[in-house]
């Protein structure tokens, strides 16, 4: 009984403090809401409308039908035609169009003839990412011209062609806005969290509160849980509302299980607590811990997938972000939201994220009493 | 390059000329939705050359904004501050280059070696090149700071940081030095050479010095002194003229055999006519309002042995000019744990504690009978607080073993911790929370709940005079205030043992007073008090003392018998500061009194 | 001694003792030498966006050559690793397993469909979970399909089909490696920890420890003091991206084509809009914690997203590319982009370098009327 007062008291300072404190309330409430909308809109591979220039030297029923079908789609937008060879150089260097359709004069007579009918496509490798999804783009175009340009003639003798069919699972309209709206919620808050719980302990030694606590008759074990709590309280509701808003605002589907969802929440802030009261706990003022926290937080978001495959890294470095708590929640919310699944389909990601809660907990309840300015 | 420095010391002008002027000066610092605060009221001052001028008062009397308008850090509200003759506002620069200034937070980086701080400071100041071997030799020899040119600023000891502070700002021979509390914090000794160093240099170069103090003792070794309250000059003059003003009616009181000299204060601190009542060399002094009839009536013989008048100082004369505050009388029941006098509740044996290869705490041991106040006493950096922490179980012991009400706090479990109140250096309670939040959890922490959590809480308000300010943030309360609260809640559960580390540290003279007169009343209700201090004249409210320097006993007894290691013919009645520096310069040989303090 | 002479002895004591401590101060190690170089090996290594040996399953139900020639050139393309399955519920299983990340379906029919009509349908089914990674995906598996045709088109197996053929050159990086793309925005990264968040902590820890009031009562004149703190920062920052360069170029092989005197140039407009942003921050707050914290949230996070540093500005919501304008972040990456791989293009440099300068000198401003001798 008294065991639970004392702990209940230690948990209402906590929520006092972080409510009270204008730093924590400014830390809890302004960076989610600008991290949502600037993640939400502006992190995205997608490439619309890409910009490009023709320079149409055929002038043909032919090329202008290619031409349509770039300008018309999606993807393109024809923003300039060109005289000639020359002007390609200039278009791409001052970056007016990021790509351009170079259609010899030789096109019509080429196609018409049955032979292969070259068109160069001259793309600003500026941005990589661009270039190749505009590539890409380009490519499909030039199969649906193909398809139906072959369909109108009939086949000559011995000549066999493949008709592509793609299809993408889980996401038919290939929108990389669920793909980086659904793990935003666990994203964001780990954030938060990190902020908080760093800073916990750290402004407590910074204003001597923290000599007060442990000349108290607290054990480690009960500041430890006191100082944890709110870390994961408002880590879950932080990446709840976080979820709503995706589902809500950015119009992410939910198709797993709400109580995949909660487990994987729950066993992620238990982990980011951890890691924040051992930054905490080893430093000694509010700044180091900012510091920790943020040489903590930028590495562990890059090499979690959230923006970059992690399949796309060296092996090495695939190896090394087995240690990333955010790796596996923004693989198991992505799991969960986007394809469906289950607590035991997300269990390979909640049992690393285990490990990692249990390995630093217990280090900085230590570290509590231990940790010598 | 060689162009002779027109501002060059010894050409400005006779001694005495004035070198500070303020006319009718005002300073009001505003901030968005906080009213107002008047830190200055109209003050017209002149400062003299030649000489040095105190600026006394208590917290928040105005003595660093007045320092900072003065070297142009600040813009008067209205009225006007001129220093060697250019004005502050408008001429800036040029008061800045001939002015020596040091903030209360000593200006040295840390990182930067005692050399490199020079450099600094001098490149800063324009000091030619050629110039300088001269003058580093001067300054490093004056300030004893030659041996450590290569150590980085931070792992000085504190007086020898602000010693460097001082060689900082005498870099360049200024006209006129502006001191901020360059004393604070400071051990006896250190901050005697301090005073030595400004001696020195208004005799050798003539220059005028303004500084502020809040130890009442160094107004005496002004040449002037100026008192500062709530932003208004209470009065100015010469140290004499103060003390001429309070003769016949200062007398010290000496206790009666048995009867204590804490007893003693607390008896003549309540009587009508007393304005303030200290223990000094073991005798009480008493201030008196005006010129008594006779001192004798008004203590009892059976409490007090003989009376003796004696020479007025101006910290008797401060007292007596502060707008005069009832002081609390002993404190209601505190419901102390019951139990035998001669029980010792703290005890350490060769306690040690070791940094690396830095020794902190080199072998310390002492016990502490139930109901006694033990006293740590040392400058910065001698141990005291790493023994203290040592001692409440916040830091790990070397070697050696310290046990509190029979326990060692670092391994026993929790509750051991139930029996004990703490109040660290600095105010280190929740800011953010109410008055009221903090007596709450505090309260809560320790076990008290329901209808006696709400008693301890009204018994804590009204007994520190919290009630009006409950709901304040603890993070706004006024300094007093704040110790007070801190106060509260180490005493909130009753505990049997009090640790208070440098509780008085940064109060004004009257809060001081005010703190020990409580202290006084709990030790005598039997609760146990380890206090550190850095005040000398706080020792002698203590039973028993442990002085320290370089974490090692320097002594350890009673403050009679630490005053009676340097009793001589040629100082009958010293005081414990005079015992401390004798100490701590080697002038008698360390000792350990045989059963010092011990029951 | 003369004006001229007493500034330059005030102007080298400042800055000597500037670099005196960032040498000794942890937290300024850890931002202005830890940092940097954690970031290039993160965005050398770790940002990647081109897809290699991808795992595939081939569902291949028909063993005709023609089927094989095609599973052959899954197999010989660099982009995939694809493992052959007989049946398409196999396959499935997989990509829902995450073993591989989509599978390409080859009719039972293949060959004889192939024969019969002349054509057949191929399914490529991709998980689209990573809907950019999938796009590269369908990419890469079309061109696959592409180079069976041509390949036995060229052994004279088949007569042309005719049709358009796309011929693709990528300008400015040629194999198309996000290195190229990655490591010259990092300099904006590197500049901005070094310049924003490293000069704002600085300035703050001085008012904090007091040093500042000790400083602003010696005769050092304002604009001495502005250029005392610019001028550290000023050589780290471009030590910074002096590193990235060398780095980008003998790690991770990333081209310089323009002139490094120009990067040079350019970048230190970036560099001091970046030092009056963080000195705009020190003016408004004494204490470093909140100076990381604006620092980061208006420095840090909009060179990181709002940049074009990673993310394509172009295809964001119209009102993320109108706050992006006011980020010299922005301005930055596309310098740096056009310099490290096109060259000294002025028809890009120019417009950006005049809206750099224009910010420098409106933070740099700001900062100068902002910051006093005073303590109010």
């Amino acid at each position: 009984m008294t065991f639970l007062r004392r702990v209940l008291a230690l948990v209402m300072k906590e929520f006092m403090v972080i409510l009270r404190d204008p730093r924590s309330r400014f830390v809890v409430i302004v960076p989610p809401l600008l991290q949502f909308f600037v993640f939400g809109y502006a992190a995205t591979f997608d490439v619309t409308r890409v910009r490009c220039a023709i320079l149409d030297q055929a002038r043909t029923p032919e090329s202008r039908e290619l031409i349509a079908r770039f300008d018309g789609s999606e993807s393109f937008r024809v923003v300039r035609y060109l005289q000639g060879a020359q002007e390609i150089d200039a278009v791409l260097d001052a970056q007016q169009a990021r790509l351009v359709l170079f259609i010899a004069d030789d096109f019509s007579e080429k196609l018409l003839q049955g032979q292969p009918a070259d068109v160069q496509l001259i793309v600003d490798g500026r941005n990589s990412n661009v270039a190749s999804v505009a590539l890409g783009y380009a490519g499909e175009i030039v199969d649906r011209f193909n398809r139906s340009w072959l369909a109108s003639k009939t086949v000559s003798a011995g000549g066999v062609r493949l008709d592509v069919e793609e299809r993408a699972w889980f996401n038919a309209n290939l929108l990389s806005r669920w793909y980086v709206v659904a793990p935003l919620g666990g994203t964001i808050s780990m954030v938060v969290v990190m902020l908080l719980t760093s800073l916990s302990v750290a402004r407590e030694r910074e204003f001597g509160t923290f000599d007060q606590l442990l000349v108290a008759p607290f054990t480690p074990g009960e500041i430890l849980l006191a100082k944890s709590l709110p870390g994961i309280v408002f880590g879950i509701v932080d990446s709840l509302l976080l979820v709503a808003g995706g589902v809500w605002w950015f119009g992410l589907p939910f198709r797993g299980s709400l109580l995949a969802l909660v487990t994987v929440l729950t066993l992620f802030m238990a982990s980011i607590v951890g890691i924040g009261l051992l930054v905490s706990s080893l430093s000694m003022t509010m700044q180091q811990a900012l510091l920790g926290a943020f040489v903590f937080v930028m590495p562990s978001v890059i090499l979690s997938g959230f923006t970059t495959p992690v399949e796309n890294m060296p092996h090495w470095l695939q190896i090394g972000t087995l240690a990333n708590p955010l790796r596996y929640v923004v693989t198991a919310l992505r799991q969960i939201f986007l394809q469906g699944s289950g607590v035991a389909d997300v269990w390979p990601q909640l049992w690393p994220m285990i490990l990692i809660a249990v390995l630093t907990l217990p280090p900085s309840a230590w570290l509590f009493r231990h940790r010598v300015g | 390059m060689d162009s002779p420095d027109r501002h060059h010391s010894g050409q400005s002008g006779s001694p005495n000329a004035i070198v500070l002027k303020a006319e009718r000066l005002v300073k009001v610092f505003g901030q968005k939705g906080k009213t107002p605060v008047t830190a200055l009221h109209e003050i017209s001052l002149e400062v003299a050359g030649g000489g040095v001028t105190g600026l006394v008062g208590p917290d928040g009397a105005g003595k660093t904004t007045l320092l900072r308008l003065a070297a142009g850090l600040l813009l008067p509200s209205s009225g006007s501050i001129s220093v060697l003759g250019l004005d502050a506002t408008r001429q800036a620069i040029a008061i800045q280059s001939r002015v020596g200034y040091m903030p209360q937070q000593f200006g040295l980086y840390q990182e930067l070696s005692v050399r490199e701080n020079l450099d600094l400071y001098a490149d800063l100041q324009g000091v030619p090149a050629l110039q300088r071997p001269e003058r580093y030799e001067k300054l490093l020899h004056m300030t004893g700071l030659a041996e450590f040119t290569g150590r980085r600023a931070g792992q000085l000891s504190g007086g020898m940081k602000q010693k460097l502070g001082l060689a900082c700002s005498l870099i360049k021979a200024p006209q006129m030095l502006l001191l901020d509390e360059p004393t604070v914090g400071v051990d006896p000794v250190s901050r005697r050479e301090l005073w030595d160093i400004v001696n020195q240099l208004v005799r050798d170069e003539g220059i005028g010095v303004l500084m502020s103090t809040s130890y009442l003792d160094e107004a005496d070794r002004c040449d002037r002194v100026v008192v500062l309250h709530e932003g208004r000059i209470l009065a100015q003059g010469e140290p004499k003229f103060f003390r001429e003003t309070l003769r016949g009616r200062v007398f010290t009181f000496a206790p009666a055999p048995g009867r204590g000299a804490r007893f003693l204060q607390g008896k003549l601190s309540g009587t009508a006519g007393v304005v303030d009542a200290t223990i000094r060399s073991g005798r009480v002094r008493c201030v008196f309002d005006a010129v008594p009839s006779s001192p004798d009536g008004l203590v009892s013989c059976e409490d007090c042995l003989d009376i003796k008048a004696v020479e007025p100082n101006f910290e008797d004369a401060f007292m007596a000019m502060l707008p005069h505050q009832e002081l609390p009388v002993t404190p209601r029941a505190l419901h102390a744990e019951e139990g035998a006098e001669q029980e010792i509740t703290v005890q350490a044996r060769g306690l040690k504690k070791v940094f690396g290869d830095f020794e902190a705490v080199k072998g310390i041991s002492f016990e502490v009978a139930r109901g006694k106040i033990f006293g740590l006493l040392g400058p910065n950096g001698a141990g005291k607080t790493t023994t203290f922490r040592m001692l409440c179980g916040l830091t790990g012991v070397s070697d050696g073993e310290v046990l509190v009400a029979g326990k060692d706090l670092r391994r026993s479990r929790a509750r051991a911790r139930q029996r004990l109140g703490y109040m660290a250096q600095i105010f280190s309670l929740y800011r953010q929370l109410s008055v009221l939040a903090n007596l709450e959890f505090f309260g809560r922490a320790y076990g008290l709940h329901g209808r006696k959590l709400a008693e301890r809480i009204d018994w804590a308000l009204d007994e520190f005079d919290l009630r009006t300010r409950q709901d304040v943030q603890a993070g706004d309360l006024p300094g007093g205030y704040r110790q007070r609260l801190a106060m509260a809640v180490a005493l909130l559960h009753e505990p049997a043992i009090l640790f208070l580390d440098e509780p008085t540290s940064g109060a004004d003279p009257l809060a001081r007073r005010e703190f020990w007169l409580r202290i006084n009343g709990f030790s005598q209700q039997g609760v146990t008090v380890v206090v550190t201090t850095h005040f000398m004249e706080e020792a002698e409210y203590c039973d028993t003392l442990l002085i320290m320097s370089r974490g090692a006993e320097l002594a350890q007894g009673t403050p009679e018998e630490i005053r009676n290691l340097v009793r001589s013919h040629a100082n009958p009645e010293p005081t414990v500061e005079d015992a401390f520096i004798a100490l701590a310069e080697g002038e008698i040989p360390g000792q350990l009194i045989p059963n010092g303090g011990r029951p | 001694m003369t004006t001229a002479e007493a500034t330059r002895m005030r102007l080298r004591g400042f800055v000597r003792k500037e670099f005196l401590q960032i040498l000794r101060d942890p937290s300024s190690i850890l931002l202005a030498i830890v940092m940097p170089v954690v970031l290039l090996f993160l965005f050398g290594y770790g940002v990647t966006l081109n897809p290699t040996r991808v795992p595939i399953a081939v569902v291949a139900a028909d063993h005709s050559d023609f089927a094989d020639d095609l599973v052959a050139r899954f197999a010989l393309s660099p982009y995939f690793d694809p493992v052959v399955v007989s049946s398409p519920q196999r396959a499935q299983r997989l990509l829902d397993d995450g073993e591989v990340d989509g599978f390409v379906q080859i009719r039972e029919n293949f060959s004889s469909d192939l024969l019969r009509q002349g054509y057949s349908p191929v399914q490529i089914i991709v998980n689209g979970v990573d809907a950019n990674r999938a796009r590269l995906i369908q990419g890469y598996a079309r061109g696959a399909i592409q180079r069976w045709s041509a390949v036995r088109q060229s052994r004279g197996e088949q007569p042309a089909t005719g049709g358009v053929r796309l011929q693709a050159h990528i300008r400015f990086n040629e194999a198309n490696e996000s290195r190229n793309f990655l490591v010259p925005g990092l300099i904006a990264l590197i500049m901005t920890l070094i310049g924003t968040l490293l000069t704002a902590l600085v300035i703050a820890r001085e008012w904090e420890r007091g040093t500042m009031e000790a400083i602003l009562v010696t005769p050092l004149r304002l604009h001495e003091l502005l250029l005392g703190k610019i001028f550290p920062y000023y050589v780290l920052g471009m030590l910074g991206m002096l590193f990235a360069v060398a780095g980008g170029r003998w790690i991770f092989h990333v081209p310089l084509r323009g002139s490094l005197v120009l990067l040079v140039l350019l970048s230190s407009l970036f560099l001091l809009a970046s030092l009056g942003l963080g000195l705009v921050i020190s003016a408004a707050t004494r204490v470093q914690f909140i100076a990381a914290q604006i620092s980061i949230v208006a420095g840090f996070l909009p060179a990181f997203f709002l940049s074009g540093l990673l993310f394509d500005l172009e295809s964001t919501p119209w009102v993320i590319q109108v706050v992006s304008h006011v980020i010299p972040a922005r301005y930055f990456v596309e310098i740096s982009h056009t310099l490290f791989l096109a060259g000294n293009i002025g028809s890009v440099l120019w417009p950006a370098s005049l809206a750099l300068a224009l910010m420098a000198l409106v933070f740099l401003g700001v900062a100068r009327r902002k910051l006093s001798k005073r303590l109010e």
